[in-house]
């Protein structure tokens, strides 16, 4: 267990603040223009119940019938723009050194959650705090109060990575 | 979408293509850094959130200003107000402890495979598992809360 871990650094932002404004503003100019084009508010945890709904008949799928395929173009932007960024500026492959059982179990999770909770870190905390709802705004600040509780205690508990 | 404007696929590709773009630009698709924000060590992740909130808010806020319906589905510009109850902070909080568990959501993790990170799979697998777990549940019980 390491105690300077859990306490914040002198440094706060280490990486600089530029990837991460630029990243951030391309993401909501992404959000943006789809809104602007259809008046959608695209977030991207609808997809996983979207795209059950082509393989499995339960009605809580089945409601994003009429929405699945349109999801999933985005869902595919989502992975070749990524893939452009890997091409162009990160010169191959990364692969991240997370255990896969935090990521298996973690994804389980996060698959109950953002559905149950109606929305993820792109519905809630990209188009809904940009909307000023309160819904997302309590969810938001729900699932990142619970997150750093959570990461500080899995590192605490000496799990890395 | 055949029934679909000509532009809507194209301009749903193009939306996408720039999210993830930006996710990855962020670094937002690699765990470690998300797990370096939630561990207090770079606190980038914040600038992401509300840079990009910031943008669509802008987008919100103008859109209806300069015409009543979006020009590609007729439909009224409206923001993303979303009903409260139990289940916002119920599933926020199972997000939470799961994002918290992987540095992953999903967003990010459709991003993570894009920049080859092959792994991630055990994540987007998970989050299949968890959707359909949740859809088998609540199937049924209830059509309250639809969103």
């Amino acid at each position: 267990m390491d105690p300077v871990s859990v306490l914040p650094v002198a440094e706060p932002f280490p990486n600089g603040v530029a990837r991460y404004a630029i990243g951030g503003l391309l993401v909501g100019l992404g959000a943006a223009v789809i809104y602007l084009g259809t008046g959608i508010s695209a977030g991207a945890s609808t997809f996983l119940e979207s795209t059950l709904s082509y393989v499995s008949g339960q009605s809580r799928f089945q409601r994003y019938v009429a929405s699945r395929d349109w999801r999933l173009l985005f869902t595919l932007g989502i992975v070749m723009g990524a893939g452009v960024y890997a091409v162009v500026f990160q010169g191959g492959a990364w692969t991240t050194a997370v255990s896969p059982w935090r990521l298996l179990l973690g994804g389980v999770l996060v698959g109950i959650g953002t559905r149950v909770g109606r929305g993820c870190t792109s519905g809630h905390g990209i188009c809904g705090v940009g909307s000023a709802s309160r819904t997302s705004l309590v969810g938001v600040v729900t699932f990142l109060l619970v997150a750093i509780g959570t990461a500080q205690l899995v590192a605490a508990l000496g799990v890395t990575p | 979408m055949t029934d679909r404007h000509p532009l809507f696929a194209p301009l749903i590709l193009v939306g996408g293509l720039l999210f993830g773009f930006g996710l990855a630009y962020s670094h937002m698709a690699r765990p470690e850094v998300v797990l370096d924000f939630l561990q207090f060590e770079d606190f980038g992740l914040l600038f992401v959130m509300f840079v990009g909130a910031g943008v669509t808010g802008l987008a919100y806020l103008l859109a209806p200003r300069l015409s009543d319906r979006a020009p590609l589905t007729g439909d009224r510009f409206e923001r993303r107000l979303k009903p409260f109850d139990r289940n916002v902070v119920v599933g926020g909080t199972i997000f939470g402890v799961g994002w918290g568990v992987s540095g992953v959501c999903p967003g990010a993790a459709y991003a993570s495979l894009g920049v080859g990170n092959v792994t991630i799979l055990w994540a987007i697998a998970g989050m299949f598992v968890g959707a359909y777990l949740q859809g088998r549940w609540r199937s049924g019980t209830s059509s309250a809360g639809a969103d």
